[in-house]
C-alpha cells in the first residue's frame, strides 16, 4: 500500500510537471498572436456591408440654455440619413452609472463642454462631421459654475442640476459626500496630546485615463426589432442595463458583444457612443459604426477627480501618530458617474495605511460645469495618497526622523483596524513592502564623464550637459480596496463546459468578462487547466448571452470572475468525477484530474479524462459573490465596508534640472503583495503600467480646464509618458495569501498607481527643497518662475 | 479619386477616395488591412506606424494621394508567407510585450525598422528610436525587453548565417 501511494504521487509529481501552463505559470495570452498579426478586431475595425457612420454634435459652452435646434440644413446634406435629437430618444430620457442624471442628447440646456446634443449618421465619416456643422443651435450662453466656492453658494452662482428625483435643492451642488469620525475624533483636546501638528493643502489636476483605443463599436438592427451592439467597455451587463430604457427595448432585445478593447483604465466604466449607435441604427434600420477622433475621446469619456485637500497630522515626539484630520473635496463635474464610489474610497482610505488612535475626514464630490469625473484607476485613493504621504514626509521632516521609518513605525498589519472600523483580517504587510523597497540597490549616481545626454531631463533637446542636475530619492506607500464596496454585490457568473474535441479534453470558458488587456482571458484559461487537469482551454467571446462578469476595475477581475471560473470548473469537476465514482465505483477520496487523466493519490491513474467523458459535454455556471459589505454610516463613516485591501510601496530616483524645472525620473521601484501572483509575467506588468500612470500623474498629465471649457483635447497637448519619459521599474512581489479570496489572491492593477505617485513628488523635494503641494508638478513649480 | 499601390507586396486599388483622406484610412476602411490602429490620428502616438517604400512614416498623416503608385507595408506584412509570426512579433508575444496591443502594430514595425538600421542597439538608442510610440498599458519595460530580445535574436540568427 505505502509503494503504491508513492507510486501514485510521483504519477501526480511527473504529471504535474506537465501542466506548466496552469495557475502561478506565464503562459503567452491567447490572444496575442492576432494582436502582433494585426488581425485582432478592436471595436474601431468593425465593418459591415452597407454600414453608415455616426457623430456627434457637441457643446462648446460648458453652460448654456439650447434655446432652438435648426437640424434642417444637416438633413438635406447628400449621404446623410438620419439627425437626432432629444426628442427622438424613444425611451427614458436620462442615463446613469450610480445616478440617472445625465441625458442621452441634451435637453434644453448643457452642463459641460462637449456634452452631446445631437447625432448625425452618414455614408462616410468626413460627411457625418461636415453635416453636423450645419446643425444650428442657439444657445443662451450663462456662467458656468467652476470652482468649489461658486458651488458651494448655489444662491449666489446657481444649480447646475434642477431639482431631481435624486437630489434636491437642499443638497446644493452636493453630488456626494461621507463624513468619518474615529477614537475621538479630532478635538482641540485631542490635538493636545501631540507634540508635533503637521497641515498641509494639496491640489491633484484632473488626470485623463488616455488609452489608446477610441471610443467605437458597431450597431446593428437586428430583425426582431432590437439591436446587436459591438462595443469596448468594461462591464456589458451595466452598459445594456442603462441602454435598454433609453432605448424603450426590453434587456434581452439589446445583445451587447466585446469587441477589442484598446486599454481602459476606467474611462470606459460609463457609456460613450453606446446609446448614440443604437439610436441611430434602429432610427436608418442600417448598421452604424461610431469611432471617437482623439478630441472626442476626451470629451467623450469621465475624468480623474480633481482634489482639494487639507490634512492635519499630529504626532508623539517619537513619531507615534496621534490624529489625523482631513477633509477631501472632489469636483464630480456635471454628471455623478462613479462621484459616491469616489467619494466612499477617499473617505475610508483617505488616511493611508496607518494606525490612527483619532481620525476626522469629511470628503465630497460637487457637481459643477467642469467635464465629469468618474472612475480611472485607483480612484479616490490616488488623490488621498498624494495627501497623506506628503503630510508622512513633513511630520519627518518636523520630527527629524527618516520618513521610511515613520511610515513602519505608524504602518498598520494584520489584525489592526481602519479607521472605518473595519478589521484587516488578511495579511498587511505595510512595513515589509516598506523595507524591501529601500533595500533594493540604488541605481549608480550620475556619471558626468559618461554621460549619455538622452538619458537626462530634457533627453533629446539637449538641454543639459549634466549642469543644474539634482538627483533625489522619495518614498512611498499606498492602499487601495478590491471589488465593489459598501454593501455593493458585484458578483460574476463562468460558465466552464468540458468536452472531447479531436481526441482530446477541451475546457471551454464562458464569462462576460471584458478583456481590456489585463490578461484576464489568460488567468481563465490556466484557472481551467489546473482545476480540470487539460491542456487545451478555448475563451468563448464575451457576450451578455452569459450571466454578469461585473466591471473590468476595481483590481477586481481575477479575484471576481477567475473565482468564478474557478467555482464552475470545480463543479464541471465534481460532476465527472462523480460520473466515474458512479460507473467504475471508486471508492477513493483522493481524486483529481491532473495531464488529462483521473488520478489518485493513493491509487494511481484511474482513467483517461476523454474515455470518462465519452460523447457527453460537461457544463456548469457559477455565480461568484464576494463575502458581504455594509455601506458606511453617513455620519461615522463606520462599517465593514471594503472586500479586500491591497498595498503597494515605491523608490523614485528623480534627476532635475533646478534651472530649467525639468525632471526625469531614473528609476520607479516598486514591491507589492499580490498574494498569489497567478500569472507572474503579468502581475509584473500590470505594476509596471499602474506605476507609468502614476509617473505621468506626478510629472506630466492634467487636463487644462479654463472657465469649464477644455483647453488640451489632443495628445499633442496632454502628454502621457513616452518610452524616454519612463525609466526602468524593478518590481518585487510578495505572496501573501489572503484566506478569503480564491488562490489567496490580491487584486494587483489598482494598488501601484495610488502609491508611485508620492514617492516621485517626495524625489523632487528632496532635490529642489520645494514644498510642491500640487501635482502634476510642472517646470514652473521648480524654478520660481510662477 | 482612385489610388493604386502595393501593400504588403500586392497591388491595392481604392475608388472613390476623398481627397482629404488619409493612408491610415484609406488602408482601415477601404483595402482590408485595419490592423494599423488610429489611436490619435494626428502625427502624436505612433499606433498607425507603417513603411512607405521602406521608411516608417505615421499613416494617419499620409494623405492618399500620395501614395500612388508606392509601396507600403504594414504590420499584416510582417509575418512570413506562410504566416508565421515575424521575429520581432514573436519576441512582443514572448516578452509579454502586449497587453491591449493598440501600440503594437506601430511599435513592431518601428522596431522592426531600428533592427534593420541597427541589430544591436542600446537601451538609450531603443528609447530614442519608440519614443514616438506611446503606449499606455505596459510602462514599456516589457517592450524594451521584447526589443532586447528581438535584438539578440537577430543577432543569433546573424551568427548563424
Ligand atoms: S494615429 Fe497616426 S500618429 Fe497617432
Ligand atoms: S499595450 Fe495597450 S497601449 Fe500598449
Amino acid at each position: 500500500m505505502t509503494t503504491r501511494t508513492i507510486q501514485g504521487q510521483k504519477n501526480l509529481q511527473k504529471i504535474n510537471q506537465a501542466s506548466k501552463d496552469g495557475i502561478g505559470g506565464s503562459p503567452l495570452r491567447p490572444d496575442g498572436t492576432l494582436k502582433v498579426k494585426g488581425e485582432f478586431a478592436y471595436s474601431s475595425d468593425l465593418w459591415h456591408e452597407d454600414m453608415l457612420w455616426g457623430t456627434a454634435l457637441r457643446s462648446p459652452h460648458p453652460r448654456a440654455n439650447i434655446l432652438s435646434v435648426d437640424v434642417s440644413e444637416a438633413l438635406a446634406v447628400p449621404g446623410v440619413y438620419a439627425v437626432l435629437t432629444h426628442e427622438d430618444v424613444p425611451g427614458e430620457k436620462y442615463y446613469g452609472l450610480e445616478i440617472a442624471d445625465q441625458p442621452a442628447l441634451a435637453i434644453d440646456k448643457v452642463r459641460y463642454h462637449g456634452e452631446a446634443i445631437a447625432l448625425v449618421a452618414a455614408d462616410h465619416p468626413e460627411t457625418a462631421r461636415r453635416a453636423v456643422k450645419k446643425i444650428k443651435v442657439e444657445y443662451e450662453v450663462l456662467t458656468p459654475i467652476t470652482t468649489e466656492e461658486q458651488c458651494l453658494d448655489p444662491e449666489t452662482h446657481g444649480y447646475v442640476h434642477e431639482p431631481h428625483e435624486y437630489r434636491s435643492h437642499a443638497y446644493g451642488n452636493v453630488c456626494h459626500e461621507q463624513r468619518l469620525v474615529s477614537g475621538l475624533g479630532v478635538t482641540d483636546e485631542v490635538r493636545a496630546l501631540a507634540d508635533v501638528v503637521v497641515s498641509g493643502e494639496y491640489e491633484v489636476g484632473m488626470q485623463d485615463q488616455a488609452f489608446l483605443g477610441p471610443e467605437s463599436g458597431l450597431a446593428v438592427p437586428a430583425e426582431d426589432g432590437g439591436v446587436d451592439l459591438y462595443v469596448a467597455t468594461q462591464w456589458l451587463h451595466v452598459d445594456r442595463q442603462q441602454m435598454a430604457p433609453v432605448l424603450d427595448l426590453p434587456l434581452e432585445k439589446v445583445r451587447l458583444t466585446l469587441a477589442g478593447v484598446g486599454g481602459a483604465f476606467g474611462g470606459r466604466e460609463d457609456l460613450s457612443m453606446q446609446i448614440h449607435a443604437c439610436l441611430l441604427a434602429l432610427r436608418t434600420g442600417k448598421p452604424v459604426k461610431i469611432v471617437y477622433a482623439r478630441d472626442e475621446s476626451f470629451f467623450g469619456h469621465v475624468h480623474r477627480h480633481p482634489a482639494r485637500m487639507r490634512y492635519e497630522h499630529g504626532a508623539t515626539r517619537d513619531g507615534k501618530l496621534v490624529f489625523a484630520d482631513c477633509r477631501i473635496v472632489l469636483d464630480g463635474g456635471a454628471y455623478a458617474s462613479a462621484s459616491p464610489a469616489v467619494v466612499g474610497n477617499a473617505a475610508s482610505l483617505g488616511h493611508g495605511p496607518y494606525v490612527i488612535p483619532n481620525v476626522r475626514m469629511h470628503a465630497i464630490a460637487l457637481y459643477s460645469n467642469n467635464p465629469s469625473c468618474g472612475a480611472m484607476r485607483g480612484f479616490g485613493a490616488v488623490q488621498a495618497a498624494f495627501g497623506y504621504e506628503s503630510q508622512m514626509d513633513r511630520l519627518a521632516e518636523a520630527l527629524g526622523m527618516d520618513p521610511v521609518e515613520l511610515r513602519q513605525l505608524n504602518a498598520v498589519t494584520q489584525g489592526d483596524r481602519m479607521p472605518t472600523g473595519q478589521e484587516i483580517d488578511a495579511p498587511a504587510p505595510v512595513a515589509e513592502l516598506l523595507q524591501r523597497v529601500k533595500d533594493m540597490p540604488l541605481p549608480p549616481p550620475l556619471d558626468l564623464e559618461h554621460l549619455d545626454v538622452r538619458t537626462l531631463p530634457g533627453a533629446l533637446s539637449n538641454t543639459s550637459h549634466g549642469e543644474g542636475i539634482v538627483r533625489g530619492v522619495g518614498y512611498s506607500v499606498g492602499i487601495k480596496n478590491v471589488g465593489f464596496s459598501e454593501g455593493f454585490d458585484d458578483y460574476s457568473t463562468a460558465r466552464v463546459r468540458l468536452e472531447v474535441i479531436g481526441g482530446e479534453p477541451v475546457a471551454m470558458v464562458h464569462t462576460a468578462m471584458a478583456e481590456v488587456g489585463q490578461g484576464g482571458v489568460t488567468v481563465h484559461a490556466q484557472i481551467a487547466r489546473t482545476e480540470l487537469g487539460v491542456e487545451q482551454v478555448t475563451i468563448h467571446p464575451a457576450n451578455t448571452e452569459v450571466g454578469s462578469a461585473g466591471s473590468t476595475s476595481a483590481s477586481r477581475q481575477t479575484y471576481m470572475t477567475g473565482g468564478a471560473v474557478k467555482l464552475a470548473a470545480e463543479a464541471v469537476r465534481h460532476e465527472l468525477l462523480e460520473r466515474g465514482r458512479h460507473r467504475y465505483g471508486w471508492t477513493q477520496d483522493d481524486l483529481a484530474l491532473v495531464g488529462g487523466k483521473v488520478v489518485s493519490a493513493s491509487a494511481g491513474v484511474l482513467i483517461p479524462i476523454v474515455d470518462l467523458l465519452g460523447e457527453d459535454a460537461v457544463e456548469q455556471t457559477r455565480e461568484h459573490h464576494h463575502r458581504p459589505t455594509v455601506p458606511f454610516d453617513k455620519e461615522t463613516g463606520q462599517g465593514f465596508g471594503h472586500v479586500q485591501y491591497t498595498f503597494c510601496a515605491n523608490r523614485a530616483v528623480v534627476d532635475v534640472d533646478v534651472e530649467l524645472g525639468l525632471v526625469k525620473v531614473v528609476e520607479l521601484t516598486a514591491v507589492q503583495d499580490v498574494g498569489k501572483a497567478l500569472n507572474p509575467l503579468s502581475v509584473v506588468g500590470q505594476i509596471q503600467g499602474g506605476c507609468t500612470q502614476a509617473l505621468g500623474l506626478a510629472v506630466m498629465e492634467e487636463i487644462v480646464v479654463e472657465d469649464g471649457k477644455v483647453r488640451n483635447a489632443s495628445f499633442t497637448d496632454y502628454l502621457i509618458p513616452t518610452i524616454l519619459d519612463t525609466p526602468p521599474i524593478p518590481v518585487q512581489i510578495l505572496e501573501l495569501p489572503d484566506p478569503h479570496a480564491p488562490y489567496g489572491l490580491r487584486g494587483v492593477g489598482e494598488a501601484p498607481t495610488v502609491s508611485a505617485t508620492p514617492s516621485i513628488v517626495a524625489a523632487i523635494r528632496q532635490a529642489t527643497g520645494k514644498a510642491l503641494n500640487r501635482i502634476p508638478v510642472r517646470p514652473e513649480h521648480l524654478t520660481d518662475t510662477l | 479619386m482612385r489610388v493604386t499601390f502595393s501593400a504588403n507586396g500586392k497591388p491595392v486599388e481604392a475608388d472613390d477616395v476623398w481627397e482629404g483622406e488619409s493612408l491610415l484610412y484609406v488602408l482601415r476602411e477601404r483595402v482590408g488591412l485595419p490592423g494599423s490602429k488610429n489611436a490619435c490620428e494626428q502625427g502624436e502616438c505612433g499606433s498607425c506606424t507603417v513603411y512607405l517604400d521602406g521608411v516608417p512614416v505615421c499613416s494617419c498623416l499620409v494623405a492618399a494621394g500620395q501614395v500612388q503608385g508606392r509601396e507600403v507595408r504594414t504590420v499584416e506584412g510582417l509575418a512570413g508567407e506562410d504566416g508565421e509570426l515575424g521575429l520581432v512579433q514573436q519576441a512582443f508575444v514572448d516578452a509579454g510585450a502586449v497587453q491591449c496591443g493598440f501600440c503594437t502594430p506601430g511599435l513592431l514595425v518601428q522596431t522592426d525598422a531600428l533592427l534593420a538600421a541597427d541589430p544591436q542597439p542600446s537601451d538609450t538608442d531603443i528609447r530614442e528610436a519608440l519614443s514616438g510610440n506611446l503606449c499606455r498599458c505596459t510602462g514599456y519595460e516589457k517592450i524594451m525587453d521584447a526589443v532586447r530580445l528581438a535584438s539578440a535574436r537577430t543577432c543569433a540568427r546573424g551568427a548563424e548565417k
